[in-house]
Parts: structure tokens; C-alpha cells; sequence
């Protein structure tokens, strides 16, 4: 099995598709049994390959290799190593969990389960594509898939939100195909593998309007990459797209989407072409700090409860972005803790916001609404301003423990999952960037603000009336917030199950980066 | 080569021509009654007979007809295409509302001897031969615009098309005679050897006659600013003919303009094409880039205001014309190899986009695009597909128009030039996606479906889905047509 479980990860969602098409119109509940199925056995998939998955090395396991495109110099290039393999798992698990969260789509369900089943095959893709061309492919292939799923199952905007995430993506995904088309045409032998030029990329010496064609080549890439972390100024369509989408495709967006960008980052930036990495490692870590302040920030002045989770992620993975900045330390320890920290928080942050997204899901499924107050120009006027929910605890003492729990994740409260990913990402940070990061810090206070505010409000106090017929969490919606919870408590006490993936490759990333670059040597 | 020799290597064009005196015969001698089946049968027939003479036609060693006309691989490419797209429509024709009361052996005749026009065009080595066959095809196009002799928009387009046609080709005809003038001869080899032995400081000259030519090139593409008439003629033509005209006669024009401008104009014949170099002195690629620039833009800018969706899809084929000239600019092989395979897969994406539209016509009768509401849950055959053609139009992976637009930007890319051009074509691409993707939106997302019930012919969509096959197919695998391109590459030269 394991030389081709790769293949199976990314090809039973679109084979689970193809057998969703394939059963007549009109049989209601069966599309989201075979989406359920085919996506709970990709997951039963990723399991075994993090069970099979030796941390000891950094090289690429499970690895496989055809030829695709003979005169091209395209393979069918796939393999996993210590970054990608924990987006796999992220990937496969919030699959499975979103279709779960999807049970109760009622309008044309078998285009909403096919399509958010190809939109699962993309993101697999992405994440174990070892060959430019194919990452390029799966990339793109992914949009598709989440235009229509935002743009038909999505809220009141969703049609402008739709087309605002497409047109923003197509956009930087453009410049990295024409980064991508440098990279094979200036390297010697050209060539798409993600592998060979590690080695072949540094060597480019081409001038293109005054400047080095390799600093092009990663603005190129950075701007495709940005727009989908998002970093600030780029990330204007992410509140957006995240409130309009259905709340199983909120959890695609922001748990796993995202984290592409970052991803892309550390698997084609960092490695093709390290000079401008460390180069640019300072700005990163600005624009991360930027993005950690203005996202919180921002959700300090949400009103929507979804619209303040959604601009929390903004903020999260600024973190991210600090971590990954860190790779220039001077202290080898410092770069460790910010990289390993960084894929960590990656990792993380797929989980709590997936289950932040879920929580207000079902609160929206039951209210109909998901306002904290509600806005001055509400259409109702005796409820402007007026507090949206209001002592919701005590009849609904299971979706505020859940809340709870999930909050403080959030906010990085110590002994769940986020906090050790942010601290790590901050010690790194404050190796290198000692007065950046003390600024980064403050944004930890202003998470706690907006966290603790939305729960007071919505769960302390006094009961609203208005609110008493909620029911509490059904069993389907505690199964599929369950695992995520377990997870986020037990990485934060013991992390070691995902930094023993991450941490040998990280150490040769750092090593890769930071070495003297191969023309120096010479 | 003697005529007489010639004729052994003119078979296909040969039996085009006795095909189209039959339908006229048989136009005679035949009631009106189940006319318009026997010459659909006929003109099916006529077109795969010329494939199968095509097929098994030997490659001459020699240009035919004392050297005007090429039998070479790279003609017989075009031809394939030419005699695709005339199958599609000839099959579809019958099952479009908008011809259902006409007398069809007109159309059919025309449709036939624009086909023989345009293998005309891929085969030309003489200026004559260059202005003949043009003429043959416009004239055969302006008669199909206007078939719809009481539609008021299909008179105008007709008139448009005539007006803009002579003015173009009298423009190109100057450009072809100063050519001529300089050559003191008719043959493109000829005129090329006489460029090249200009004396210094009258490159103005060349540069006159290759504006000149352009001009009327760029009207058979397309190309702003000669491309006035496309909106117009598009929306006025019966939908076949104007899916008809935004494919073949555009592949014609490519391949006529790579031909003649790549030998005429190029520095050295006997420089093979890997390395091809404008004469000296000529600003070829400079100016080439800078319409292909225009044309894209202006075509994509102009597509999003359009509400109908023959309007925008004509504005669509303006674009794409923009987007092959950007491989023009270098003219080598490689630019050569990313047009002809563009122009095949163009071929599959946009005649599927129209065949889409016949359908929204024949059941609804409408071109707003606002009538194509929630048609994407009532006909999800034709919608679906409908769809991938849109993708492979924006050049979205896994389609077909990614990979050819793949090949155009590295043709740029790896000559290491016209960076900027490359730049301006991907942000075109981003432009464009928002007008493809409102047909979408307005299909899938907008309302629920009009209260009418839609039943196509299953020919229609049959041809639709057999259009998308390629479509995608090509777009996960597309070595077989490379290779088939690559063994198209020999352009005939006196020299080899």
C-alpha cells in the first residue's frame, strides 16, 4: 500500500465524486453517506500513513514517480516529508469533519457533495505534489470547486464574495505561473521538480529590468503565496469569503486553504530560493506582526460573531509568519523553535478555527443569526444595538463548554494546543527580532479581549428570553467537534506526537536556508 | 512542379470543388421536399471523403503549381482543422431553430467553399494566391452573415462585414504590390530575398508593406484595431456561422500570417525556424507585441460590458486572438508549435461555448445573458460543460486552455523577452475570468430556473459532450497532439 497511498489520498475524493454523479437525482440522503464514506476512508488513510511515517529522516517518503509529459519534462511527482505530512492529516481530518457539518445541506446536494469532494482531491493534491507543474495544477483545480460552493450555498453576498476570492487568487496564482515558467526555463536542465532545483534555482544569474530575475521570481511567488495566507495588505476578500461560505466550507477556507499559502512558502520560497528568504525575513516578520495586531484588532470591532473568527485567523497566522521569519536567528535553537513553531501553529490553528467555525455554525443553524450586538443599521430598530444572545450557558452547557474550550485556544490560554505553537513562534521571533516581537505580544492581550468579550456576551449575564428554545448540541455535532477537541488538548500538553513529524525536516529547511548558498562555496 | 503534376497532390481541394458543383446540380434537379436532408448528407459526405484524400495524400517534395501553393505538413495541420470545425457545424446544423426555414443549400455550398478558401490560405506561397484565397474566404462569409435575409441584425452584419472586408483588403492588396515592386515577382521567396537585399536605410519600406499586410491579416483574426466588424458580425450571423467564423477562418488567418510573414519578412530562409530572426533592422517583434498587447486588453475590457452572449464571446475571440499574436512575436518554433496547439484546443473550447448558446437559442430564443438564468440546474448536461469550456477559455488547469496558454507565455518566458508582454497577457487572464465566470454565475447561482420546459435534441447534446471530451483530455494529457504538432513543424522552403 504505501507506494501508492499517496495517489489513493488524492484520487478517492474525486473517484468518491465520480460515484456521487453517478447515483440518480432526487435520493436524498445518499450523497452525503458516500461523501462521508469516501472521505472517512481517506482519513483512514492519513492515519495509517502518520502511523507509517517515519520521523527520522527529512528526505520525501512514500514517494512516487511517473512520467507525465515526456517533452515538458512533467512528472507525476508525489511525496510526503515532516511539513507536509501534518497538512495531510489537517486536510483529511477537516474533510471528513466538514461533511459531517454538511449533513444538513438540503439545497441540491449531490453538486454541493461532489464538489466539495474535488475541492478535497485539490487541497491533497497541493500538499503532496513534488513536482511544480502538478502543484500548479492542483493549485488551480481547487478554486473551481470553492467558487460554486461559496457562490451557490453560500450567504446574502455570496455571489460577490465568490467572485472577490476568485478573482484575488487567480490573481497571484497568474505570477506564480509565471514564476514557475522561469524557474524551469532559466534552470539548467529545466526542469518542473521541486527537488532538483533546490540545487538548480540559486544558480539563475539572470538581469530583468534592473533587477535580479530571482528576486522577481519571489515576489512573484510571495504575492501568489500572501493572497492566500492572507497577509496583510492582501486580505481583504478573506472576511468576506469566510462569513458568505457555508460553515463546512468556512472550516476548508480557514483551516486548511490558508494554510497553502504559508505551505507554498515553506516548500517552494524557502528552499528554491534562500538568498532572498533570509533576505526578506525581516519584512516577513513586519508584515507578520502587522497581520497579528490589525487582525485582532479588527475583530475587536466585529460585530458578527463569524466576521470576529474569521478576522481572528488574520491574526493567527500572523504568528505563523513571525515563526517562519524566525528561520535568520542567530541561535540555531531560536530558528528551530520558530519553524517548528510556525508548521505547529499551522497545524494548530486548522483545528481551533475549524472548530470555532463549527461552534458558530451551530448557533446559526438553530438562531438564524450569529450578531453579538446587533448592528446600528439593523432592519429592525428595537434591536439595534441590543445584545445578540445573552446567558446562554445555562441551557446550553455543552456548546458553552465546547465554546469555552475552543476560545481559549484561541486566545492561547497554556495547556491547549495554541498556546505552545504561539510561544514557540514568539521565542523564535524574539531570537531575531527582539522589538518586533515584544510588538507581536500585544497581540496575544487583544485575542483574550475579543474572546472574552464574545463569550460574556453571548453566554454570561442574563438569560435572553428570546433565546430560551435553543437545544443544546445534537450527538451528530458533539461526534464531529469531539475529535478536534481531543486534539487540541492533547497537543497542548504534549506536543511531541507532532513536533517529532515536523522537527527533522524543519532542521534541514533551516540548514538549507541559512547555509552559505552553493555559488560562495565554490 | 507542372500543373499537371500538381493536381496528384491537389486532390483534396479538387473533390472540395466537384463537391460544391454536385450540390449545385443536385440543388436543381432535386423538389423541394427532403432537399435540405440530401445536402446535409451530401456536404457530411463531401467533408469526410476530402479527410480520408487528406489523409493519404503523400507530402510532395515540391511546392505545387510552379511554386504557389505548399502540399506541407504544416498546411495539412490546418487543414485537419478547418475540416474539423466545418463537421462540427455542418452537423449541427440541422438542429438549430434559427435555420429551420431556409432553403439550406446555400448555406451549405458556402460553408464548402469557405473551407476551400481557407486550405487555399494554409498552402499559399504566392500573393496572389495570398489575396485570392482571402477573397474567397470573405466573400463566402459575408454571404453566410447575412443568410438570415429577413433578420434586420443578420443584413447589417452581412453589410459590416462586406464594408470592413473590402476596405481591409484593399489596404493588404497596396501592401502586397509594393511588395511586389520591390521583388519584381509574386512568390514569397522571392519578395523575401528582395527585402533582404534592401539597400541600408530603406527598412522603411518593408515596414510600410508589413503594416500594410497586417492590416488585412489582422482582419481575418481579429486584431484590433482591425476588429470593428467582429461584435457586429457575430452577433448578426446565424450562431453556427458565427461559431464557424470565430474558429476557422481565425486559424486560416494564423496560418497564413505565420507563413507568409515568418518567410517573407524573416532574415534568412535557410535559418531554420528554431532560430528564426526578423530582417534586420525590422522593429517585427516590437510592433507585433505591442497589437498583441491592445488586442488582448481591448477585447477582454470590452467583453465585460457585454450583455449579450454572442457580443461577449466575439469579444472573447478578439482576446484570444491577442493571446496567440503574443507567440508571434518571436515567430520560432516553439511559438509556432504553442499557436498550432492553442488554435486546436481553442478550436474544442469556443465552438463548445457556441454550440452551448445554439442550444440556450433553439429552446428560449434569447442572446441577454440575463435569460440564461438558472439554466445550470434545468439542462446540467449543457450547463456542466458549458462550464469546463468557460475554464479552458480563462485557461483554468484541468483544461485544455491552461496548458495552451502554458505553451504561449513559454514561448516569451523561455526567449527570455517581452517579459512585459507576458505580464500583460496573465493579467488578462484574471480580466477575463470575470465575464466567463458571470455566464456561470448567472447559470448556476442567479434564481431559480425559468419556468419553461427544456428539452434539446440529443444531437446537440451529444455534440456538446463530445466537444468537452477533448477539452479535458487534452488538458490532463496532451503529449499525442505535441507530437502530432511537432511532426506538423516542416514548412515547406525551396531550399530544403
Amino acid at each position: 500500500m504505501g507506494a501508492y497511498v499517496l495517489t489513493i489520498l488524492v484520487f478517492l475524493p474525486v473517484l468518491g465524486a465520480a460515484v456521487i454523479l453517478l447515483v440518480p437525482k432526487g435520493r436524498g440522503t445518499w450523497y452525503r453517506w458516500i461523501g462521508a464514506a469516501f472521505t472517512g476512508l481517506q482519513l483512514l488513510f492519513a492515519v495509517w500513513l502518520y502511523a507509517a511515517f517515519d520521523t527520522s529522516t527529512s528526505a520525501f517518503q512514500f514517494t512516487q514517480l511517473a512520467v507525465w509529459i515526456e517533452q515538458f519534462d512533467i512528472n507525476y511527482h508525489m511525496g510526503v516529508d515532516g511539513l507536509s505530512m501534518p497538512m495531510v492529516f489537517l486536510t483529511a481530518l477537516l474533510s471528513f469533519v466538514s461533511v459531517i457539518a454538511s449533513w444538513n445541506i438540503t439545497k441540491a446536494p449531490r453538486g454541493y457533495f461532489s464538489l466539495f469532494l474535488l475541492l478535497d482531491a485539490g487541497m491533497m493534491g497541493v500538499f503532496v505534489s513534488l513536482d511544480f507543474f502538478l502543484f500548479y495544477v492542483f493549485w488551480e483545480v481547487m478554486l473551481l470547486p470553492m467558487y460554486f460552493l461559496i457562490g451557490i450555498w453560500g450567504g446574502p453576498q455570496r455571489q460577490y464574495a465568490a467572485i472577490k476570492f476568485f478573482l484575488y487568487t487567480l490573481f497571484g496564482s497568474v505570477l506564480m505561473l509565471l514564476a514557475m515558467l522561469a524557474l524551469y526555463f532559466y534552470s539548467e536542465p529545466h526542469t518542473f521538480s521541486l527537488i532538483t532545483l533546490i540545487t538548480e534555482a540559486p544558480k539563475i544569474s539572470v538581469i530583468l529590468w534592473g533587477f535580479d530575475m530571482k528576486w522577481l521570481i519571489w515576489f512573484a511567488l510571495f504575492i501568489g503565496f500572501a493572497i492566500k495566507v492572507p497577509i496583510f495588505p492582501f486580505h481583504t476578500w478573506l472576511p468576506l469569503a469566510h462569513v458568505e461560505a457555508p460553515t463546512a466550507v468556512s472550516v476548508i477556507l480557514a483551516g486548511v486553504l490558508l494554510k497553502m499559502g504559508t505551505y507554498g512558502m515553506l516548500r517552494i520560497s524557502y528552499p528554491l530560493l534562500p538568498d532572498q528568504a533570509t533576505a526578506f525575513a525581516f519584512s516577513l516578520a513586519v508584515l507578520g506582526v502587522i497581520n497579528i495586531i490589525w487582525g485582532a484588532a479588527n475583530a475587536i470591532a466585529q460585530e458578527d460573531l463569524k466576521r470576529m473568527v474569521a478576522y481572528s485567523s488574520i491574526s493567527h497566522m500572523g504568528f505563523v509568519l513571525l515563526g517562519m521569519a524566525a528561520v535568520v536567528s542567530p541561535s540555531l535553537g531560536g530558528a528551530q523553535a520558530g519553524m517548528n513553531g510556525a508548521v505547529l501553529q499551522m497545524f494548530n490553528h486548522g483545528c481551533i478555527t475549524a472548530t470555532l467555525f463549527l461552534l458558530v455554525g451551530v448557533i446559526y443553524d438553530q438562531a438564524h443569526h450569529r450578531y453579538l450586538y446587533y448592528p446600528k443599521d439593523y432592519e429592525d430598530e428595537a434591536l439595534r444595538g441590543q445584545v445578540g444572545f445573552g446567558g446562554l450557558a445555562t441551557h446550553m452547557p455543552i456548546f458553552a463548554g465546547f465554546i469555552a474550550l475552543s476560545f481559549f485556544a484561541g486566545l492561547g490560554l497554556p495547556a491547549l494546543s495554541g498556546f505552545i505553537s504561539e510561544a514557540m513562534c514568539l521565542i523564535g521571533g524574539f531570537t531575531a527580532f527582539r522589538t518586533l516581537t515584544i510588538i507581536g505580544t500585544l497581540g496575544i492581550l487583544l485575542n483574550a479581549t475579543y474572546f472574552l468579550r464574545a463569550f460574556q456576551t453571548m453566554f454570561l449575564g442574563e438569560p435572553n428570553e428570546k433565546w430560551a428554545g435553543l437545544k443544546d448540541m445534537s450527538a451528530r455535532e458533539i461526534g464531529m467537534l469531539a475529535p478536534l477537541a481531543v486534539i487540541i488538548i492533547l497537543l497542548g500538553v504534549y506536543p511531541r506526537p507532532a513536533l517529532q513529524v515536523i522537527s527533522v525536516t524543519m532542521d534541514y529547511l533551516i540548514q538549507l536556508v541559512t547555509a552559505v548558498g552553493p555559488m560562495a562555496g565554490m | 512542379m507542372t500543373n499537371l503534376q500538381s493536381t496528384a497532390y491537389f486532390l483534396p481541394e479538387l473533390l472540395i470543388t466537384g463537391f460544391a458543383v454536385l450540390i449545385v446540380l443536385i440543388d436543381v434537379f432535386i423538389g423541394r421536399a427532403g432537399r435540405n436532408r440530401v445536402i446535409w448528407t451530401l456536404s457530411l459526405t463531401a467533408v469526410v471523403v476530402v479527410g480520408v484524400a487528406l489523409y493519404v495524400q503523400p507530402v510532395p517534395g515540391e511546392a505545387l503549381f510552379y511554386g504557389s501553393l505548399a502540399a506541407d505538413p504544416f498546411s495539412r495541420f490546418f487543414k485537419w482543422i478547418f475540416l474539423l470545425a466545418t463537421a462540427i457545424i455542418y452537423f449541427i446544423s440541422p438542429y438549430t431553430r434559427q435555420l429551420k426555414d431556409t432553403a439550406q443549400n446555400e448555406y451549405y455550398l458556402f460553408l464548402l467553399l469557405v473551407m476551400l478558401g481557407m486550405f487555399l490560405m494554409a498552402s499559399a506561397l504566392d500573393l496572389i494566391i495570398i489575396y485570392l484565397s482571402i477573397e474567397i474566404v470573405s466573400i463566402g462569409s459575408f454571404v453566410l452573415a447575412g443568410f438570415l435575409k429577413s433578420d434586420r441584425l443578420s443584413n447589417e452584419s452581412s453589410l459590416k462585414y462586406v464594408i470592413y472586408g473590402a476596405f481591409s483588403s484593399g489596404i493588404m492588396l497596396y501592401g502586397l504590390t509594393l511588395l511586389f515592386g520591390l521583388a519584381g515577382s509574386t512568390s514569397i521567396f522571392d519578395v523575401q530575398e528582395a527585402l533582404a537585399n534592401l539597400p541600408q536605410g530603406s527598412e522603411l519600406m518593408a515596414l510600410v508593406a508589413l503594416v500594410m499586410i497586417l492590416v488585412g491579416f489582422g482582419y481575418k483574426i481579429s486584431m484590433v484595431p482591425f476588429h470593428f466588424w467582429t461584435p457586429d458580425v457575430y452577433q448578426g450571423a446565424p450562431t453556427t456561422i458565427t461559431a464557424y467564423l470565430s474558429v476557422a477562418p481565425k486559424a486560416a488567418g494564423f496560418a497564413l500570417l505565420l507563413r507568409v510573414l515568418g518567410i517573407t519578412f524573416g532574415a534568412d530562409p535557410s535559418i531554420p525556424w528554431e532560430e528564426w530572426v526578423p530582417l534586420t533592422g525590422l522593429p517585427f517583434g516590437v510592433l507585433i507585441a505591442v497589437f498583441a498587447a491592445l488586442t488582448m486588453t481591448i477585447g477582454n475590457v470590452l467583453a465585460i460590458q457585454q450583455d449579450s452572449v454572442k457580443r461577449m464571446l466575439a469579444y472573447s475571440s478578439v482576446a484570444h486572438a491577442g493571446y496567440m499574436l503574443m507567440a508571434v512575436t518571436l515567430m520560432n518554433a516553439q511559438a509556432l508549435q504553442a499557436i498550432m496547439f492553442y488554435l486546436a484546443v481553442y478550436l474544442f473550447m469556443n465552438l463548445g461555448a457556441f454550440v452551448v448558446a445554439i442550444v440556450v437559442h433553439n429552446q428560449f430564443g434569447y442572446d441577454d445573458i440575463d435569460d440564461w438564468k438558472g439554466l445550470g440546474f434545468k439542462i446540467p448536461l449543457i450547463a456542466v460543460p458549458m462550464g469546463i469550456f468557460l475554464f479552458g477559455l480563462t485557461g483554468l488547469p484541468p483544461t485544455a486552455g491552461f496548458i495552451g496558454k502554458v505553451y504561449l507565455f513559454a514561448v516569451l518566458i523561455a526567449a527570455k523577452q517581452f517579459w512585459w508582454l507576458a505580464v500583460v497577457g496573465v493579467l488578462n487572464s484574471v480580466v477575463s475570468l470575470y465575464y466567463y465566470m458571470r455566464i456561470l454565475k448567472v447559470m448556476f447561482m442567479d434564481g431559480e430556473p425559468v419556468d419553461k420546459t427544456v428539452s434539446d435534441h440529443p444531437a446537440m447534446t451529444a455534440t456538446v459532450l463530445a466537444l468537452m471530451v477533448p477539452v479535458l483530455l487534452l488538458g490532463v494529457y496532451w503529449s499525442p497532439l505535441l507530437e502530432l504538432i511537432r511532426s506538423s513543424l516542416r514548412i515547406f522552403s525551396p531550399g530544403l
